[in-house]
């Protein structure tokens, strides 16, 4: 890292660096593109949307995220990042961020759902990105078994298999998903928030993803078949409990047995 | 007994029951075995039921297993499955997975009983735990007892036996993250590592042999081996005799207490019912191991938050805790074309292996450092015994912290603080944790006993102030009554002892270590008041409060 900061005013390091970005965008735009082709074009958001959008970005958005969304220090550019991100991240109550921190918190969402839809049409309007996805996948009645082989496969190793949630590095973590609606899972699948890693429609198909939603629902429906569930947490929450309530009523009983005779 | 019972008239029965039960009692002599065994006496305490607490569970592990026998079928053939639950439905995975399934959906009552049968191992090994300290920390180890502590500790390593095989059997996606870490750190032994791994799971991880090896090993070769260690113990209990806390009338050549018959044996038939209300009552409120959760095992996906259930935890932690490399050094090399990787050996071994090491051995150090050959019935309040209530404290810290280390993704998660610092935090614990909790659990146990003896010489305080004529202020204190003061007096503090010559006149490099032990366990000491100080005391307390009386009255003039 310290070579690489000495050597950032070497005459060449800005074309070097603008050879980089260039073919970084290049590439990513034809990512973009490829991968979500069909979906791109679905969603059309009308000119005033857009108009309203950019005022409310310029308002809101733009300290962080500059004008025209091309990135400042504190925050990437958002050209190209498609509908569904804003969506997610607008929608969840995640941006604006209150704070700077290893990862942006969920909170109350600030934005009404059509401000949020203004927004993701500005944002939408500056490059093809991903867009929010259609009713037809969202509607949770796909194949939960299907679904939950998916998701133990590509998410449970950060958002547990019974999907409450983990700790990544470093203060982050991977929250827990009952409660979260549908557009923002298949969002947050597709744009890869925070942490999270995209799951591009060539690696997990939208069939796929409205599976893994449809597993999510049904496990989130059908409650905990065994009684309370000690937040789904696995054995640290079962030996606690064994050993806080089960052995502090044994305990309890035990002083109640012995009392009356000494 | 033979020779005065033909010298009296033959017992004739008056009843039909009378002569039903005299007839099988004339061949069984079950009246004897009665007659010892009902009298035998049991001192009263909460704390001396946790072994109790431990077989009850044994009992309903037998009992609750019997019934998941009847339905779990251990076999790793690859099914569909087509039960009800449909988040699995035609999921392909392994027979055993399936049938622990149908147990839990399918097999009425049988979610229950897997329930009660995994609660009731969890609380089995906690209660074994509990049961350890409160002998630890009583010094209820000591001789005659020192085998049957062993035996105990055997019986601890047999139940986490037990529990893991057990754990295992469903080849749920977490079992199996558990059993691959075991083939880890089976690999990780140097030369043999690979070869045991191969032959355990009958070729390379996870083959198709190990459920069925393991559920061998559950429900019959560690189950035996459990029974016969309880046997030994129990016996050993009754060759002994209870141990009992000090208190007036109680020396090491009694035991005050009550018999077992026959209120002591309805109590114990009671409690079995209450352990297992209260497991029962667990099992039907509150989920545990949900192992359609978890899916069937396949190596390729690790659940977030993937544990051992909480008494392999602290070896979970261990691992958790080790760095894969520390700057530039590494802890896995290359020697003779074999991979030597410590940063799985040394966590997984070694820290379990201290442990039981010195759990096994610490009733012999410390007669090697006492050179006490006495028996011991009375037993010691963990204050009275700094030192040894101090190593004990440091042992289960030490443990505490590996077991933290277990879950340390939760605490990062639930505290919201960095998983990274978390880990540090640990790890330096790790070293300096123990230290600190030996000094401080050393200092708390001296300056109690020094409370106790400040309350034996001058009383309980009563939260009267005085003023005497002169201006002087003074609290008056109550005399103990003397079954209260017997406690607070009534024990052995010994003193250090020094290395002694051996019949040969010379003193031994070992007798001078042990010297050094000595000195080392005993030299902070806090002696129990004398009677020639109790009754030094006491005549000046009387004179004090004869004194305040007289001023009082002077006052009230």
């Amino acid at each position: 890292m310290k070579a690489l900061s000495q050597k950032r005013r070497h005459p060449l390091a800005a074309i070097a660096l603008l050879l980089m970005g260039l073919l970084l965008t290049g590439g990513l735009y034809a990512v973009a593109t490829t991968v979500n082709q069909a979906k791109a074009s679905t969603t059309s958001f009308s000119a005033s949307d857009v108009e309203e959008g950019g005022k409310l970005f310029a308002a809101n958005c733009a300290t962080c995220h500059g004008m025209g969304a091309s990135g400042t220090q504190d925050g990437p550019s958002l050209v190209g990042v498609g509908a569904a991100a804003v969506d997610f991240q607008v929608g969840t109550g995640r941006m604006p961020m209150q704070m700077s921190g290893p990862q942006a918190q969920q909170k109350p969402a600030q934005f009404n759902a059509e401000q949020t839809k203004q927004l993701s049409a500005y944002v939408a309007s500056l490059g093809a990105g991903p867009a929010i996805p259609e009713q037809n996948l969202l509607d949770g009645k796909g194949d939960a078994a299907n679904g939950g082989e998916l998701f133990r496969v590509n998410c449970a190793m950060c958002h547990n298999a019974a999907a409450a949630g983990g700790a990544l590095t470093r203060g982050k973590f991977a929250p827990a998903l009952a409660g979260v609606s549908p557009e923002h899972i298949y969002e947050a699948m597709v744009t890869g928030p925070q942490n999270m890693p995209v799951f591009s429609d060539s690696n997990v198909t939208p069939e796929d993803k409205r599976d893994i939603i449809t597993f999510l629902k049904t496990i989130e429906a059908n409650g905990s078949p065994g009684g309370a569930d000690l937040g789904a947490l696995g054995p640290v929450s079962e030996g606690l409990f064994v050993w806080v309530a089960g052995l502090g009523v044994i305990i309890a009983f035990t002083i109640w047995l012995t009392s009356r005779t000494s | 007994m033979s020779a005065s019972s033909t010298a009296e008239a033959p017992f004739v029965p008056k009843t039909k029951v009378g002569s039903f039960t005299n007839f099988v009692d004339e061949r069984v002599g079950g009246s004897g075995i009665l007659r010892e065994f009902g009298r035998k006496v049991f001192p009263d305490h909460w704390s001396f039921m946790f072994g109790e607490v431990a077989l009850y569970s044994f009992v309903i592990l037998l009992m609750s297993g019997t019934f998941l026998t009847f339905f779990f079928d251990p076999s790793m053939a690859e099914t569909h499955y087509q039960g009800s639950y449909t988040p699995l439905y035609n999921v392909e995975m392994s027979v055993a997975y399936s049938s622990s399934l149908n147990i839990s959906f399918d097999v009425r009552g049988g979610l229950f009983m897997r329930q009660v049968h995994h609660w009731a191992a969890l609380l089995f090994v906690a209660s074994l735990g509990v049961h350890m300290l409160r002998v630890f920390f009583t010094g209820a180890f000591r001789k005659p007892r020192e085998m049957n502590w062993v035996v105990g500790g055997v019986l601890l390593i047999l139940a986490m036996a037990a529990g893991f095989t057990g754990y295992s059997l469903p080849d749920d996606l977490l079992s199996g993250n558990g059993l691959r870490i075991i083939d880890g750190v089976i690999k990780s032994i140097p030369v043999i590592g690979t070869y045991t791994s191969f032959f355990l799971f009958g070729g390379e991880f996870p083959g198709t042999a190990i459920i069925g090896r393991l559920y061998v090993l559950h429900i019959l070769l560690v189950p035996a081996l459990i029974l016969l260690m309880i046997v030994i113990h129990l016996f050993m209990v009754v060759v002994h005799k209870h141990t009992q806390y000090p208190g007036p009338g109680r020396n090491d050549g009694n035991v005050v207490g009550y018999p077992l018959g026959p209120v002591y044996a309805a109590k114990a038939g009671g409690f079995f019912f209450i352990v297992f209300g209260v497991l029962a009552l667990m099992a039907a409120a509150f989920t545990i191991n949900p192992i359609w959760n978890y899916g069937p095992y396949d190596p390729s996906p690790v659940s977030a938050g993937t544990q051992p259930d909480w008494y392999i935890g602290f070896v979970d932690g261990a691992l958790r805790l080790m760095p894969g490399v520390i700057n530039d050094f590494h802890f896995e090399w290359v020697i003779f074309g074999r991979t030597l990787t410590l940063n799985v050996l040394l966590p997984a071994l070694v820290p379990a292996g201290i442990i039981f090491t010195v759990l096994f051995m610490y009733p012999w150090i410390e007669r090697w450092v006492t050179k006490d050959n006495r028996e011991h019935h009375v037993l010691d309040r963990p204050r009275n015994a700094p030192t040894r209530t101090a190593i004990g404290v440091a042992g289960f810290t030490w443990y505490c912290v590996m077991w933290a280390a277990a879950g340390s993704d939760l605490i990062a998660t639930h505290f919201h603080v960095s998983l990274n610092d978390v880990t540090y935090w640990l790890r330096t614990l790790f070293f300096i944790g123990p230290v600190i909790a030996f000094i401080v659990t050393k200092r708390i146990a001296l300056a109690l006993q020094r409370k106790d003896r400040e309350i034996a010489l001058h009383g309980r305080e009563t939260g009267r102030i005085v003023r005497l004529p002169h201006g002087e202020f003074i609290e008056v204190h109550a005399p103990l009554d003397e079954y209260k003061r017997y406690k607070l007096v009534g024990f052995e503090s010994p003193a250090p002892l020094p290395a002694q010559p051996n019949e040969h006149g010379v003193v031994t490099r070992k007798e001078k270590r042990r010297a050094a032990l000595s000195r080392w366990f005993f030299e902070d000491r806090v002696a129990p008041a004398t009677p020639a100080e109790l009754e030094a005391a006491h005549a000046h307390g009387h004179h004090e409060a004869i004194a305040a009386g007289e001023d009082q009255k002077s006052l009230s003039h």
